[in-house]
């Protein structure tokens, strides 16, 4: 032992003595990702129900008698742009810009909206004709995985105008820009699954 | 079960007094004494006026290493009844012989053996190890607590939730009678018209939410909140174990969850996934409810290898042998799981090619697990091995564990496993990994850290009586399970025709009488060390000579687990610390930061449990509102800022230095 | 391997049925000494595989209690390394013992799964005797009912329930389905289980080479009557069969397809039942769950499926597709002013809801097997007897309904 290695040198080599506050919510970001993950596990399950039961029509309707790929495209379209719109809110909200954030955010919302809206009318018009979820397996599959993602869009939207109050009320502080962050992460999850059924359901069920 | 009344039909769903089971007498016995034994506890608890600081210092505490206790007491509590199911099955089997029915109905009996499964899995098991995690975990990376503390309490609650709903069906219905898996169509809603498959799928969707969310809490906090210097490689193997096991919950609870959403579907909505008509499959659900249930094998006893890990090098006085071997395997382990669950149903009628597949790796997956054995092996050579409690329960893990081992492998040989499956030699080879495994684990880790947690020791007379009877009552249970397994015996019979078979079936029901007085001597165990505990106390904070970080701080720790982070420079950091003889800081103490208690995580899975309720029942009114309520409830607790404050740093150098003062003391003892 | 070890495998069993533990009870390990050949190899491969074992589970276990004992901490003339804790040439036996054993256990494992895939049809009738070119095996076609078991001889035109005579040294194939949940199909004595599954079909070629009274049973939890659903296996030299054969059928009773809607009820503890006369396609129904008259055969959808189902006129169209979804053989009302044309044309389609003959696929054994190989064994597809796959709605249906291969 040198003198070097006094006791006191060496409780500053094994304890941090000058450790400041963690930033809070270092974390956040990761655990929501992983959390995105294990969502987008359950998204991968019902996509492979999809593709086990696809083809079971039980002699009912078939995809081709049923799809209207305009209205999906339009459909597909309003979420694009309602992701476009989040990318400038979160734009906004790195310029600090706390009225424009909550505009975005709003335009985000309509967009949103008319997603659900043009797939609420599709769903009604399919049930209608008689191509309900009790119908046959295929048509089982196709709702639960479009409608599990229509669900977490208008979850989405609950969250979203829940942060539109809280910007308002507390302005762009950490602990809401983080919240923003997650949403936002939410939000183009939804989008890219969304071109997940869009090319497997859609597109494909019309080539089969 | 008829309503009388559209309006009460209502109100009430499905639920009528017919759903109280009053005709099974032993029910409404059991019903009677869990009833005197609540009003005694709750008499108890408001006599001493201890519902403030069950709610305070409890409840609504966001401490990791709290929750983490309130984990093993739920373990423990369930425990206890899914024992009392395996005795009741062990009698019925022991008794229907000779053209007697037992005493048992074909609905209560069939009941009883799909519960004690889903209980002894999702509210055992995987409580005991997710309470271990969040005890350990944080105190051997030098964290203050996890990332997300209000997550956790509500991760914890939402297990407790679930386990509630599953006790509730004792009492109120019926339980399902499918097996613990409910593979469809017998859990369809065309031949379980009943509650019983909606308790099993809501009890286990609440705690799978729990589970999940568990799940991440910890990745983030293994990955994000080691001290300074504990690189990956440096980390101790129990913390590796878990960072593995936590993977494996993030990437095959949500597997259950969906799969468990489809047949909810099918029996609420009428969807056709796993229906024999209208396009159904219901191979597709045995297939993907086994993606969850291999790694759920694994989830379970990785992190007791952990555990033995632990034990083994710090009862040896020595490094593990192999540390990075072992981390390997694990990792490896933790992949293979999920390229094996087709070996669960071979005779389902794959192809040959396909089952071969199947079959060899799941052989490889014994590789991994082997190296690790040997590795506890070479670890027990040239070292002093100190025989306490959590020692001799790892060498009888060692020696149980490999026949369950072999018998493992010899199932996943396809041809083999033809005139096995489904036997009880399968029974005898599972129990004979999870009791070997994770509940021997769990033991050796109660005994090893108990220490830690409450600041005295284990008295060990009645620890071993409780370690020798259930050895050997293990081996007495399930021995004739195996013989019997080779005579052609099929599980999950309730009558007999073979006369000639009584005779295990009694043998293995005294083996099943001697866990239980194995079960009574470790609670006994609990209770005399309690009483005794000044005698027991240990001030050190390191009873057993320890090598991790956790034994480095006080027992029970403080709130801040550290008021300094230690810097870690080598693997197995305290002992690291002990040989450099680096002195404990004794000022210059700063005030720390700490989350803030809630009771939103308790109120939240408190409304999904009434949720639940109200959807197994169909009182859909009650479910849209408790619905509701949850999203309000949730959003609002969204609108609280207020989660962290801090420890004054006074409290701090009090605390500090009271600990100074024990710790001389102690010295001046030993001097 | 399997044949070179079965001589020593033999040898151990024998060993291990007359321990004196075996004595003890007097009772049967079936499943180690089976009257059937193909259990029977099959248990030798459990004795195979855990002998394979055993190799190294013995010295590990031998070890761990030496280690226990002479490196206690009350010995304290053992050596003590604390530091003492890697060591490449350790590693690598450690690693590498269990993979040479997996590689052995792997390849006998390929090789058994593939020589006793019961799928394929048998190549012997025991060690010593192969199976002919010319023998045609004996069809059984089994139906698990809730809770008993239904057999039907589709050469002999009989049917039993709850007993399965079978004729010693004669291969036999069965084939296997449910009515309405999972059971497994199983007898110890003649072979390893297979599932019996609602809809679908699966296969098992086994054979009986003693004459005796065996037990079987299913052995996957089916619900509430689950305990009695056991049957009796009657083995009978072949002149025997015959005459037990020409015995039922002039025994009066007939099933026809409403005798077998009747028998299909659930019912438990059913006493031994004979039927001197079976409705031809009886068995297909079943599979195709079309029994019921009015009812499609899943083989239809099926097909009608593959064309691209039916439009949307077919979307109110459930009635005849409704098979125990809403509980057992549920009769599905179709809501009025939902009858379409569409229909009409499928009810037209289905009046006579026959399933199509089953196309024969067998997987047929060749005629020598190299077993230590594996390669010696070929490929199932190669060795189809005939490659004319017709696209029949009833190929359509097997091609779905064989699972994951």
């Amino acid at each position: 032992m040198s003198e070097a290695n006094s006791a006191a040198t060496l409780t500053g080599r094994f304890y941090d003595l000058h450790e400041h506050d963690h930033p809070e919510g270092g974390s956040t970001m990761l655990g929501f990702w992983i959390y995105l993950m294990s969502d987008c596990l359950i998204f991968a399950m019902l996509f492979a129900a999809f593709g086990v039961l696809g083809g079971n029509l039980a002699a009912g309707p078939g995809p081709k008698d049923l799809f209207d790929l305009p209205l999906v495209a339009l459909n597909t379209s309003m979420l694009l742009f309602s992701s476009i719109t989040y990318g400038f809110a979160m734009l906004a909200m790195q310029r600090g810009a706390k009225a424009q954030v909550q505009g975005w955010l709003l335009v985000t919302a309509l967009f949103g909206a008319a997603f659900l809206s043009i797939e609420l009318y599709e769903f009604a018009h399919m049930i209608h004709e008689g191509a309900t979820p009790q119908r046959s397996a295929f048509l089982s599959a196709f709702f639960t995985l479009v409608g599990t993602h229509g669900l977490h869009v208008t979850f989405g939207l609950v969250w979203l105008f829940v942060l539109v109050v809280q910007v308002g009320q507390r302005g762009l502080i950490p602990a809401n820009r983080r919240r923003l962050m997650c949403l936002s992460l939410f939000w183009h999850f939804l989008d890219v699954v969304w071109i997940g059924v869009f090319t497997f359901v859609y597109l494909m069920g019309m080539l089969r | 079960m008829t309503s009388p009344d559209q309006s009460w039909s209502f109100l009430f769903g499905r639920l009528t007094l017919d759903s109280l089971p009053l005709h099974e007498p032993i029910v409404v016995a059991t019903f009677v004494a869990v009833m005197l034994g609540g009003v005694a506890l709750v008499g108890a608890l408001t006599y001493f006026r201890l519902w403030g600081y069950l709610w305070k210092e409890w409840f609504t505490s966001v401490d990791h290493k709290k929750i983490g206790i309130m984990y093993m007491v739920l373990g423990l509590i369930m425990f206890l009844r899914g024992f009392a199911d395996a005795v009741m099955m062990r009698l019925q089997q022991a008794m229907a012989f000779n053209g007697s029915e037992g005493y048992l109905n074909a609905h209560h009996y069939d009941q009883i053996f799909t519960a004690h499964g889903v209980i002894m899995i999702f509210f055992v098991a995987m409580p005991f190890v997710t309470g271990l995690m969040n005890y350990v975990v944080p105190l051997q990376i030098g964290a203050r607590d996890v990332s997300f503390p209000f997550l956790n309490n509500f991760s914890f609650w939402m297990t407790a939730s679930g386990a509630a709903l599953v006790m509730a069906s004792l009492f109120i219905g019926e339980f399902a009678q499918t097996g613990w898996l409910a593979y469809p169509p017998l859990s369809g809603i065309a031949y379980s018209p009943s509650v019983g498959v909606d308790y099993y799928i809501w009890a286990l969707q609440i705690a799978g939410v729990g589970t999940t969310l568990s799940g991440i809490n910890l990745i983030a906090t293994i990955v994000k909140m080691r001290a300074p210097g504990m690189n990956l490689m440096k980390m101790p193997v129990f913390t590796w174990t878990s960072l593995c096991t936590n993977v494996l919950i993030v990437a095959s609870f949500p597997v259950l969850t969906a799969v468990l959403a489809l047949l909810t579907a099918d029996r609420y909505i009428g969807t056709n996934f796993f229906t024999n008509d209208f396009g159904g499959s219901p191979m597709m659900y045995v297939n993907l409810i086994w993606i969850w249930g291999h790694p759920e094998v694994y989830i379970l006893v990785l992190p007791v290898f952990g555990v033995f890990s632990e034990v083994t090098s710090t009862f040896c006085g020595k490094r593990l042998f192999g540390y990075t071997s072992m981390v390997y395997a694990t990792v490896v382990i933790t992949i293979l799981s999920y390229v094996v669950w087709l070996h669960h149903f071979f005779t389902m009628g794959s192809g040959a090619s396909v089952n071969s597949f199947f079959g060899i790796t799941t052989m490889v997956i014994s590789i991994p697990t082997g190296a690790k054995l040997f590795n506890w092996l070479f670890t027990m050579y040239r070292a002093r091995i100190r025989f306490d409690l959590p020692m001799m329960w790892t060498v009888a893990f060692m020696l149980t564990f490999v026949i369950g081992g072999m018998t493992g492998v010899l199932l996943a040989v396809p041809p083999a496993d033809f005139v096995l499956h489904n036997s009880l030699f399968l029974i005898a080879h599972f129990h004979n990994v999870i009791i070997g495994g994770v509940v021997f684990g769990v033991f050796a880790a109660i005994n090893y850290w108990w220490p830690k947690a409450f600041g005295f020791r284990l008295e060990p007379f009645w620890g071993k009586v409780s370690f020798w009877c259930w050895v050997v009552g293990f081996w007495l249970a399930f021995t004739p399970l195996y013989v019997m397994g080779l005579m052609g015996v099929t599980r999950r019979m309730r009558v007999f025709d073979d006369p000639s078979l009584q005779i295990w079936f009694v043998i293995a029901a005294i083996g099943a009488g001697l866990i239980a007085i194995g079960i009574a001597a470790m609670l006994i165990q609990y209770a005399v060390s309690i009483i005794n505990r000044d005698k027991l106390r240990d001030e050190s904070g390191d009873p057993w000579n320890g090598r991790t970080l956790e034994w480095s701080t006080s027992s029970p720790p403080p709130a801040y687990n550290f008021a300094f982070t230690p810097v870690v420079h080598d693997l197995d950091a305290w002992a690291d610390m002990k040989r450099m003889g680096v002195p404990r800081p004794v000022d210059g103490f700063c005030p720390i930061h700490m989350p803030r208690n809630t009771g939103a995580g308790i109120i939240l899975a408190g409304i999904a449990t009434v949720c639940g309720f109200a959807l197994i029942w169909h009182i859909w009114w009650l479910a849209l509102a408790s619905f509701a309520a949850l999203l309000v409830a949730a959003i609002a607790h969204t609108f609280n800022y207020r989660r962290d404050f801090h420890i004054p740093v006074e409290t701090v150098e009090e605390t500090e230095s009271a600990r100074t003062r024990q710790l001389a003391s102690l010295q001046g003892a030993a001097a | 391997m399997v044949a070179i070890l079965s001589n020593p495998a033999r040898a151990l069993r024998s060993a291990l049925a007359l321990s004196p533990l075996a004595l003890l009870g007097g009772c049967d390990w079936v499943v180690m000494n089976p009257a059937g050949d193909v259990a029977r190899q099959q248990a030798d491969l459990v004795i195979v595989a855990t002998v394979l074992m055993l190799l190294i589970i013995v010295p590990v276990m031998a070890l761990t209690i030496w280690f226990a004992w002479h490196y206690r901490a009350a010995n304290q003339d053992a050596r003590y390394e604390p530091d003492w804790h890697h060591s490449t040439q350790l590693e690598l036996v450690i690693w590498s013992a269990p993979l040479l054993i997996i590689i052995a256990l792997g390849a006998v494992t390929w090789a058994g799964t593939h020589l006793l895939d019961p799928y394929r049809t048998i190549g012997r009738i025991d060690a010593g005797k192969a199976v002919s070119a010319t023998v045609k095996p004996l069809e059984v076609n089994v139906v698990a009912l809730d809770w008993k078991w239904l057999f039907i001889y589709p050469e002999q035109k009989i049917a039993t329930v709850n007993e399965l005579v079978l004729p010693t040294d004669r291969p036999i194939k069965f084939r296997i389905t449910s009515s309405s949940v999972m059971n497994s199909f199983y007898a110890p004595a003649l072979a390893g289980q297979i599932y019996a599954m609602p809809g679908m079909e699966t296969k098992l070629h086994a054979v009986l080479n003693r004459e005796g009274l065996y037990a079987g049973f299913s052995a996957n939890y089916s619900g509430a009557g689950f305990s009695h659903m056991r049957f009796a296996m009657r083995g009978l030299s072949a002149q025997g069969f015959d005459q037990w054969a020409a015995g039922v059928r002039a025994e009066s009773g007939l099933l026809d397809r409403a005798a077998y809607l009747e028998l299909e009820k659930p019912s438990e503890q059913e006493a031994v039942r004979h039927y001197a006369a079976v409705a031809p396609d009886l068995f297909d129904a079943v599979v195709n769950l079309c029994v019921r008259p009015g009812k499609m055969c899943m083989s239809q959808m099926m097909a009608l499926d593959a064309r691209g189902g039916t439009g949307k006129a077919g979307g109110f169209n459930t009635a005849a597709l409704t098979y125990d979804k809403f509980g057992r053989e549920h009769v599905a009302n179709v809501a009025p002013g939902a009858l379409l044309a569409a229909e009409k044309w499928v009810k037209a389609m289905c009046a006579d809801n026959s399933p199509t003959a089953a196309l024969s696929q067998e997987w047929r054994a060749p005629a020598s097997v190299s077993p230590l190989r594996g390669a010696g064994i070929a490929r199932p597809a190669q060795s189809r007897p005939t490659d004319t796959l017709s696209l029949a709605p009833a190929a359509l249906d097997r091609a779905a309904k064989s699972p994951l291969s």
